[in-house]
């Protein structure tokens, strides 16, 4: 019987709700396990849910160094989409897709996995011309695609400033129907009870403070909660992946940590059905089943370890959103806030074995990692499994900088803050 | 963010224009040595603390500084001029007006 069903709904309140079991336990570390996952986010638990469903291996312990989804699993704007021009984007996203729309069956969770369409919006020519493009290149891979007019557009997203006197007038959009949007902690607690429930350990307030080494070999780590050895460590710490693995001894990465802002407004009625990005500048946002506008916009721009960011960048995501729908002006901000991303030199993610032996990486997710956090999680288990990627991952290697093989989705070149 | 400029005083962050990492030296433009181009153009430091950085005071005084800045709490320690920290502007060859 599933543990959550309407039967164990009925069930649980005739005995007063006093047997519910917490989602996940809270073990102490065992001295040693078959692999260690460093990063209790969204991609460490669901690599570590993968692990053990598909590949057996049980004997796994996901580190958080705080509580688990503090990081950029809380912190993003919830978007899931896979409307990407390169192939190995195409078909990775895809894949992530693909499992979003069966991952509350799948977790028995409810993730909320409300797919209310994706539509980008052109504003020139040329850039209409861009999407039809990369509308093309979605439709070749199988992924739905649909090139809007602005009458369309208009009747889907009332509100919109769609009149021919608008700073930047809309002419047309791109739409992926099957996008949407998730409830990010949801995410996050479906994953942790499948992983708990099948033996793995998650271990929070459990900071990793150096790598043990044999030779070059990586056999385990100390943390804030003692010497912990595995066969196989496993990295997937966003951000924090720099100097997580200067730790490891190495010493540079193709990536810069930078900080992106998001906000939410106070709770409106439902106008916005669907996930809307503007096109002149760099603007997104959704209406959250609460009614608040969750949206963001760029990066600060520069170096940042900071979960918070500064007010240029406020102002400029503000006056975006009203470029769009001048109605707005006086809404109230009701919160913002900044996760640290692990901006890569081509926008792409690395998920690969090594580079040390013994050791695992997961990272480079810059915006995209959320909507990423299922077919991540799967590639990287059987990344670790098998000691060897999956055709869906194994474009994203670490040395495809340097072997001159980078995927470079916007075409913005080795400025990670541009990607 | 405020960063105070040699020149012009402290100004907000949203005057200036950032460059990048500071530690990158450019390699010499004859060289044909990969491995070295290659780590010049992908590989960062991306430190989690104190951080050298060029930064173009580009709504000033259009100088380039070398900035000390911590990454944990954005705290500016030292500002000065680019070429009198030793650093090189990061494309001496760049047309005007492109973007770094």
């Amino acid at each position: 019987m599933a543990e959550y069903s309407a039967f164990s709904l009925l069930k649980n309140a005739l005995t007063g709700n006093q047997d519910w079991k917490p989602a996940w336990r809270k073990p102490d570390p065992k001295p040693a396990y078959d692999v260690i996952i460093i990063g209790g986010g969204g991609h460490g638990l669901s690599t570590a849910y993968y692990l053990a469903k598909e590949f057996g291996i049980t004997n796994v312990a996901v580190l958080e160094k705080g509580y688990l989804g503090s990081g950029n699993v809380g912190r993003n704007t919830t978007a899931v989409r896979s409307n990407y021009l390169l192939p190995e984007n195409v078909r990775f996203y895809e894949h992530s897709m693909k499992l979003w729309e069966n991952l509350s069956h799948e977790l028995n969770y409810n993730v909320m996995f409300s797919q209310r369409g994706c539509l980008n919006l052109a504003h020139t020519p040329g850039q209409l011309d861009d999407y039809a493009r990369r509308g093309n290149a979605m439709r070749h891979e199988g992924v739905d695609a649909e090139l809007m007019t602005p009458a369309q557009i208009a009747k889907l997203v009332p509100g919109l400033d769609v009149s021919a006197s608008a700073r930047f007038p809309i002419i047309g959009g791109l739409m992926q129907w099957r996008a949407g949007t998730a409830r990010h902690d949801a995410v996050a607690w479906g994953y942790a009870r499948g992983a708990d429930r099948r033996g793995v350990d998650i271990l929070e307030n459990c900071e990793v403070t150096g790598f043990i080494k044999d030779g070059d070999r990586v056999v385990g780590v100390n943390t804030t909660r003692g010497e912990i050895r595995a066969g196989k460590v496993a990295v997937a710490v966003a951000g924090h992946t720099g100097h997580v693995m200067r730790m490891a001894g190495i010493d540079t990465m193709p990536i810069e940590s930078h900080v992106l802002q998001a906000f939410v407004s106070e709770s409106l009625k439902p106008f916005l059905h669907t996930v809307l990005t503007f096109g002149m500048g760099h603007f997104y946002a959704s209406q959250s089943d609460k009614g608040g506008l969750v949206y963001g916009g760029d990066l600060d721009g520069y170096n940042s370890y900071a979960q918070r960011g500064n007010l240029p960048i406020v102002e400029e995501v503000m006056s975006e959103m009203l470029a769009l729908f001048p109605s707005l002006a006086r809404v109230r901000v009701l919160r913002s806030w900044g996760g640290v991303c692990d901006m890569s030199m081509d926008g792409s993610p690395i998920i690969t074995t090594g580079p040390l032996p013994g050791m695992y990486l997961n990272c480079g997710w810059c915006y995209g990692g959320f909507k990423a956090t299922p077919a991540s999680g799967w590639c990287f288990a059987h990344t670790i499994a098998r000691d060897e990627p999956h055709e869906f991952n194994a474009p994203f290697t670490l040395d495809r900088f340097h072997r001159g093989t980078i995927i470079d989705d916007k075409g913005q070149g080795s400025t990670p803050r541009l990607h | 963010m405020l960063i105070t400029c040699p020149y012009c005083g402290p100004r907000d962050v949203s005057e200036y224009t950032y460059q990048g990492d500071g530690n990158r030296t450019r390699p010499d433009p004859a060289s044909t040595d990969q491995e070295v181009w290659n780590a010049y153009v992908y590989d960062r430091l991306n430190p989690a603390g104190e951080h050298h950085e060029i930064w173009q005071h580009s709504g000033g005084c259009r100088a380039h500084l070398a900035v000390t800045r911590n990454t944990l709490t954005h705290v500016v320690s030292s500002v000065s001029f680019a070429r009198d920290a030793g650093h090189k502007k990061s494309d001496s060859r760049r047309k005007t007006g492109a973007k770094a």
